[in-house]
């Protein structure tokens, strides 16, 4: 995902008689590529409509053929919905902890990075400073780290604390006469953990965006008296919106499907565990409750679906703007 | 969370109710006695507080048997392991009354991704203060990067009056004891049809001479008597490291069995190869295999699953696989019943010689602790008792080698019980998995895949234990 999306932005701007979207629409709207685009999706949805067709099934059938047999022999119940919503003999809290756990993480996940690269956004865009630029590509180089080489390092530190010598970075939160780190069963590590690993990416896009606003609106601005913070607040801030929302639905679609950062940080346990970590651990130790799998998936699916649909004249948007203009 | 509500719950309920009692008993004899009922009343509300800060255990009726691990009441110990939900709830289940009755709340955490999480957590400073480690070598690594710490006492005075000491063994890393077993399974069985076995009219073996009188008798009937499938995906050739298992422990005792496992015996020694030569006797017998399915090559294409279909249509007599296997009968068909006098069952797989005492090779989970804390101790010595597994066991599917668990305690006539019997056998010569012992590079790979192409390409026995011995790791 992340990787069209800087394909997308840095794409350079050639001078031509016909600009990029003008070819683009008229490329992709010959027939042939019409056909295209329609087999592609048909064949990328077949997948989920056998996650959908299997989740009705009755978990005997489920287990013991494929979900294209359902046409043959069509057998339908609501019991994996109800196990998973309600909570059955695996689970019995049912879906629904994991569910609130999730929003509880990935709301504030996906806003903090977010008001954080704007305000950095911004400054690095149009508050002259020296080393902006530098700093700018070193926020930019930081993608280049994976998210996996940093899990440890960020558990120590959030469990046992971190100095340079003698002076303290992050002090050591360890409970009195605990093993225990007053961070352990709480959203806070998830929360910091996930603003951390999105800001470069944030930063990036939401510059560009703001780097390509009509230098004449701030320099009015500016001599109107107002103040870097004003800009901020009514200018740039209505303007970027579609770089913000296209952000944030992209951070929290990300956040609300992580496992690995979820389980590294808060663990599994039903007052912290996101949706995923539900998922993961419904089918049982022996793999006897893979039908419960399929209906889990849908319930999860929900959220990301509407804030999709919801948003997506943003995400679209938001990506390709600052890149092209059409 | 739930358990902890539930008892904070509890313990105001049991407050209240004290209070009522004691308002009751004074306010009976004189109502006028304001002052004394107000006394009475504040006393009664003070013991309540006391008894709901102890712990309701206290003083409970019923907590008798929990006094030896008072004394850390408030307090939790977490708990991480690789086993899910339902099994979950079985284990929650047969802790509950030592939570209620101790006030130490056990939080419970179950991963698919146990075996990655654990040494993340302990490095990160976050480890669990007990897990339940499913291989010794997994302790063994764990012990070698510092994380867990050493059994208490009390739980080692459990392992040796309970556990055969085969079991303290594998809970040992160096000299030092560290976690006590937790449940196990039986490896050495060989599944049959008691129907089919009584329509033939053949006795259950208990000797293996018996076993391959009967297994001739069968091919004279026309009846192919073994069966066997090592088709596991990625796994393919596991249950064919079982059979040389079984072997290697019959033939040569648990000594030599250790040595194999440590490579001080050679892969390629003549002691393997002899043993390889009888598992050929009987496994890459083309009069003995394979049942239902074809020819000595249809055991490397098999799944290990599937294998024992054959066995209910008489169209194969025996299966030599572990206790697990007992779930699988359903799926051949759903009516299927498992039980000495059902359509499935199985026997004990005999020894060969009287040198080595009722061999038995198993599999099973071990407790280890990383945190010193008194409570986890409690926690730890109440798990490696006969009263937390005779618990665990009465809620079904589950076998504990302790040996202070009485056999009625399981389901009569149970694979469950069954496989008691013979894991609590203090006697008996018990041994590991060896290929959960070996490293990785061999265990859980070059003698998957070299069995499983001794059996498809017919692959010389010489060359298949060469190839694994080179596949031992340097060092």
């Amino acid at each position: 995902m992340s990787v069209e999306a800087h394909e997308v932005v840095v794409m350079p701007q050639p001078e031509r008689s016909e600009s990029i979207p003008q070819a683009a629409r008229r490329t992709l709207s010959s027939p042939w590529a019409s056909a295209v685009v329609v087999g592609i999706t048909i064949l990328w949805t077949v997948p989920t409509l056998g996650l959908l067709i299997t989740s009705l099934r009755p978990a005997a059938d489920a287990q013991n053929s494929g979900w294209w047999t359902f046409f043959a022999n069509p057998a339908v119940t609501l019991s994996n919905y109800a196990e998973v919503i309600t909570g059955g003999a695996t689970i019995p809290g049912g879906i629904t902890p994991y569910f609130w756990n999730s929003f509880a993480i990935a709301l504030p996940a996906a806003i903090f990075p977010l008001v954080i690269a704007c305000m950095a956004a911004y400054a690095l865009a149009w508050v002259p400073f020296k080393w902006s630029t530098g700093v700018f590509f070193g926020i930019f180089a930081l993608q280049v780290v994976p998210l996996q080489m940093a899990l440890l390092p960020l558990l120590q530190m959030f469990n046992k604390g971190w100095s340079i010598g003698p002076i303290p970075i992050f002090p050591d939160l360890n409970k009195p006469g605990s093993e225990q780190s007053l961070l352990a069963g709480t959203y806070l590590p998830l929360w910091i953990a996930h603003t951390m690993f999105a800001l470069p990416l944030a930063i990036f896009l939401i510059h560009n965006f703001i780097a390509q606003l009509p230098r004449e609106l701030m320099e009015a601005a500016r001599v109107d008296g107002a103040s870097h913070f004003l800009i901020f607040r009514k200018i740039v801030l209505p303007l970027a919106i579609p770089a913000i929302a296209s952000f944030a639905i992209f951070q929290f679609l990300w956040v609300w499907n992580d496992l690995l950062v979820a389980l590294t940080f808060a663990g599994g346990t039903p007052d912290v565990a996101p949706i995923t970590a539900y998922l993961a651990n419904i089918k049982g130790t022996y793999g006897a409750q893979l039908h419960l799998i399929t209906a889990g998936a849908f319930v999860a699916i929900i959220v990301p679906l509407i804030v999709f649909f919801s948003l997506q004249r943003f995400f679209v948007k938001g990506l390709l703007a600052g890149s092209v203009k059409g | 969370m739930t358990a902890l509500k539930r008892r904070r719950g509890a313990a105001l309920i049991a407050s209240g109710a004290a209070a009522m009692m004691l308002l009751a008993a004074c306010g009976g004899d004189s109502s006028s006695e304001t002052t004394a009922e107000e006394t009475a009343a504040e006393t009664a509300a003070e013991t309540a507080a006391e008894t709901a800060a102890e712990g309701d255990g206290a003083v409970a009726a019923g907590c008798e048997a929990y006094a030896a691990y008072a004394g850390s009441e408030g307090t939790s110990v977490s708990i991480f392991t690789s086993i899910l939900p339902p099994e979950q709830q079985k284990f929650e289940e047969a802790w509950a009354e030592f939570e209620s009755c101790t006030g130490i709340d056990i939080v419970y955490e179950g991963s698919d991704q146990f075996e990655a999480q654990l040494p993340t957590r302990i490095a990160g400073g976050n480890a669990p203060d007990i897990a339940f480690i499913p291989q010794p070598g997994l302790l063994a690594k764990l012990v070698e990067g510092g994380g867990p710490v050493p059994a208490p006492e009390s739980v080692v005075a459990n392992v040796d009056s309970y556990w055969n000491p085969a079991w303290k063994s594998y809970g040992t890393v160096g000299d030092t004891f560290y976690a006590a077993p937790l449940g196990s399974n039986m490896k050495s069985f060989v599944w049959y049809s008691p129907k089919k076995f009584a329509e033939w009219g053949f006795e259950v073996p208990t000797t293996w001479e018996d076993m391959f009188a009967i297994s001739d008798a069968m091919v004279d009937a026309g009846v192919k008597p073994w069966c066997g499938g090592i088709e596991s995906g990625g796994a393919t050739g596991w249950a064919a490291t079982d059979w040389l298992e079984q072997i290697m422990l019959r033939m040569y005792g648990g000594e030599t069995y250790d040595k194999w496992v440590s490579n001080e015996l050679k892969f390629n020694s003549p002691e393997v190869t002899a043993a390889m030569d009888t598992l050929a006797s009987w496994m890459k017998n083309p009069d003995y295999v394979n049942g239902g399915f074809g020819n000595v090559q249809t055991i490397a294409t098999t799944a290990f699953q599937d294998a024992g279909g054959p066995i209910l249509a008489g169209e194969c007599g025996m299966l030599q696989q572990a206790s697990f296997y007992g779930n699988f009968w359903v799926n051949f068909n759903p009516d299927a019943t498992v039980a000495p006098d059902g359509d499935a069952y199985a026997f004990y797989l005999p020894a060969m010689n009287d040198d080595v005492a009722q061999p038995v090779v198993g599999g099973g989970e071990f407790v280890a602790a990383f945190a010193n804390r008194p409570e986890v101790a409690a926690v730890q010595t109440f798990l490696a008792s006969p009263e937390f597994a005779t618990a665990k066991v009465k809620l079904g599917t589950w076998v504990s080698a302790n040996s202070g668990v009485p056999l009625d305690a399981y389901v009569p006539g149970s694979i469950d019980q069954l496989s008691a019997q013979y894991l609590t056998d203090l006697s008996g010569t018990f041994r590991f998995d060896a290929s959960d012992l070996m490293p990785a590079a061999v265990g859980a790979g070059a003698e998957w895949t070299e069995m499983t192409a001794w059996f498809a390409e017919d692959k010389s026995t010489k060359d298949v234990l060469d190839a694994i011995q080179a596949a031992w790791p340097a060092s």
